[in-house]
């Protein structure tokens, strides 16, 4: 059966490996091969067989082509109501093809359900919301994700994604010396500002274990930072773990379930090493959903929770601005009309809309609502890998423009988005539609407020 | 004819329509699974009833959740057909008169007048769905052979029963009809996609314990989907 060098139905296991792939320009070697590739029609109805239980096999047969779920999909908006981003005609023409036709299909078939999957649904799941019978076919498009990965029908960015994961157990090629190297100095740019602030590195029995993106260990360390001068001022007893610090999951966006499992696993066991209270991530939805919501069920925990109660940091930022742990400069409040970005891992898919509201509450004096909001929010436009994928980038900035009208009807300027994949899509939308909006994550917005007390603050004879 | 259908075959619809939605309703709970579907059923047992319950509860009542209120035209002809079908069948004297005869129970009854007019509100709604399925290009491009076929089984009865009773054309073999065209409805439900009649409450379940367990009832929203 044929399979090409860089496109195929292996995993990416190795540096090597890893390095062949991403040394294919913007993979168009990969792609080429992937003309080529053939389907292991066998193993594709055997997996199926296996993992299409009732809940799927029922939305597939009930579905009564109804049409509801078509205006609850942006991208069936965004896209001038074209009838084939009609959800459920996205779901039938693929999985329901697959199944109906026992997994016999061909290289394009695959090739179109993997367009499908990747660039007209991000697994935003608002459909689900909006579909009488209940069929969420955000759910049912990460179970094709799995089908089209397993037979290596998966965007060439996503495959790199997957094997970072594989072999460095982060999103991006950080090892655990590159990580602890990089905390040490942001620790000592830390000292350099204040006193009597640190980051403990595998402290045990912390009341928090930190973990967060690696895209902040790689790219933004200023974040790392900043969690930490937010830790240290609300006086937190908290630790970073030298390894299981990554709480993101391109796997999973990569339909890549193996490599999904052992990637939370090695968050769990830093858990079970450090025995923290608590695990907090940062400002990310899809890493909340893969480590929190869902990791628990890859790594087969029947409670359906993580080792130690895991919160998201929009969680702990409500709570420390509530108790007061962390004070506020009422003064610094934002003053102008700020407008909040719902995160769909999060809210949608867990729960937080409401808390994210009491955390504006606290900073904001002129805070606007997008419509729809909250569980009823459209997805961002870039979720589920969509930003990550040269190949679908037109699709990507067509999907903005839902996000973009939502936005720019606040008139607000500013928006808060306390997720690295909505910040991303909203710094994407500014500049490819040229607005004058600015966005952030919070980190940066309560370190501008905070009130700083003495004891962190630097005599005149430290600063010398 | 009359005592064939009112008979043997009244009798085999109905036994396979019953045994069909106990084995179909079997089938799905036995293939649901905490760690495929990733909602741990078992041990958040309370939580996952509960968001079940406000799942299906909010989704029975005209305008009760946002789908609905974001389609208010549709959701009219939804719930004008499935109430009026549904009461007609139940309710109607003559239904009940034939339990009666057969098998000596009846339920409370509606006027007969009243049941002509669900069976004509029945006969518009599908009429709409229809219109719906031929005017608008996002129902249309999902719409199937299949999707007529199931509409025109519902609805055969209702038009067979109209028929019938109006006396319009032969009585007798518009009444076998309408008899024969029941029990295909009865037979179609547990293997087509009018399964819903059961599937529709347990799939709801299903996303309700989902969103109840977690996807935001641990957090504490009361989300109604």
């Amino acid at each position: 059966m044929a399979e090409g060098t860089l496109c195929n139905r292996k995993t990416i296991d190795t540096k090597e490996d890893l390095k062949a792939l991403m040394a294919d320009n913007g993979g168009k070697l990969y792609y080429k091969e992937m003309e080529e590739l053939d389907v292991d029609q066998e193993k594709l109805w055997a997996t199926i067989q296996g993992s299409l239980k009732s809940r799927l096999k029922t939305w597939l047969e009930i579905c009564a082509h109804c049409g509801m779920c078509a205006d609850s999909c942006f991208l069936y908006t965004a896209n001038d109501k074209d009838p084939t981003q009609v959800p459920s005609y996205k779901i039938h023409s693929t999985l329901g093809a697959m199944v109906k036709r026992k997994g016999k299909v061909d290289n394009e078939f695959m090739r179109m359900t993997m367009d499908t999957a990747w660039s007209k649904c991000t697994c935003c799941t608002r459909c689900g919301v909006y579909c009488p019978m209940g069929i969420d076919m955000g759910v049912m498009f990460g179970y094709v994700r799995g089908l089209c990965f397993s037979q290596g029908f998966v965007p060439w960015e996503m495959k790199i994604g997957s094997g970072m994961h594989r072999v460095y157990k982060a999103q991006m090629d950080v090892t655990t010396e590159d990580w602890v190297d990089t905390v040490e100095f942001e620790a000592e740019g830390i000292d350099d500002e204040y006193k009597n602030m640190s980051i403990p590195v595998d402290k045990e029995n912390a009341d928090i274990m930190y973990t967060l993106n690696a895209r902040e260990a790689k790219h933004y360390p200023e974040d790392i930072t900043e969690a930490a001068i937010l830790f240290n001022l609300a006086g937190e007893n908290w630790t970073v773990p030298s390894e299981g610090w990554e709480q993101t999951s391109l796997s999973m966006f990569a339909g890549d379930w193996a490599s999904c499992k052992a990637q939370v696993e090695n968050v769990y066991s830093a858990m079970e090493r450090l025995k923290p209270k608590r695990m907090i991530g940062t400002e990310c939805g899809h890493a909340h959903r893969a480590t929190v919501i869902e990791g628990p069920y890859w790594a087969g925990y029947e409670s359906g929770q993580p080792p130690v109660e895991s919160i998201h940091y929009v969680e702990w930022v409500a709570e420390v601005l509530r108790t007061g742990k962390l004070k506020l400069d009422p003064s610094k409040k934002i003053k102008e009309p700020v407008t909040l970005q719902d995160s769909c891992n999060y809210v949608r898919n867990g729960g937080l809309g409401e808390i994210t509201r009491e955390i504006m509450s606290y900073i904001a004096e002129d805070f606007r609502e997008m419509t729809p909001k909250g569980q009823h929010n459209y997805c961002c436009g870039g979720g589920g890998g969509f930003n990550g994928i040269g190949k679908y980038h037109h699709e990507r900035n067509i999907g903005l423009k839902i996000k973009m009208d939502q936005i720019l009807a606040t008139d607000c300027k500013l928006v808060i988005s306390p997720c690295h994949n909505c910040w991303d899509a909203i710094r994407d939308m500014a500049k490819v539609y040229s607005l004058d909006i600015k966005w952030s994550f919070l980190k940066p917005i309560l370190l501008d407020m905070a009130i700083i007390p003495d004891k962190f603050k630097l005599d005149d004879e430290d600063e010398d | 004819m009359y005592e064939l259908v009112t008979g043997p075959l009244a009798w085999l619809a109905f036994g396979i329509f019953f045994i069909g939605l106990v084995v179909r309703t079997i089938w799905y709970f036995r293939g649901l699974h905490w760690q495929a579907d990733r909602v741990a059923y078992r041990a958040n047992l309370y939580l996952g009833i509960k968001g079940a319950i406000r799942s299906i509860f909010f989704w029975l009542i005209p305008f009760g959740t946002r789908g609905w209120k974001t389609h208010p035209v549709f959701t009219v002809i939804t719930f004008t057909f499935h109430i009026s079908l549904l009461t007609s069948v139940i309710f109607l004297p003559a239904h009940n008169f034939i339990l009666k005869q057969k098998w000596g129970i009846s339920l409370f009854t509606i006027p007969e007048a009243a049941g002509d007019i669900l069976t004509v509100f029945v006969m518009f709604a599908a009429l709409m769905f229809i219109v719906r399925r031929l005017v608008l290009p996002e129902v249309r491009i999902i719409t199937t052979a299949y999707d007529y076929l199931i509409l025109a089984i519902a609805v055969a009865p209702f038009i067979t029963g109209f028929i019938a009773y109006h006396q319009i054309f032969e009585y007798k073999i518009w009444l076998i009809l309408h008899i024969l065209s029941g029990e295909i409805m009865l037979v179609a439900i547990p293997f087509t996609k009018l399964s819903h009649f059961i599937l529709f409450f347990l799939s709801r379940m299903q996303l309700g314990m989902d969103y109840g367990i977690k996807r935001g009832g641990m957090k504490g929203t009361r989300m109604s989907w």
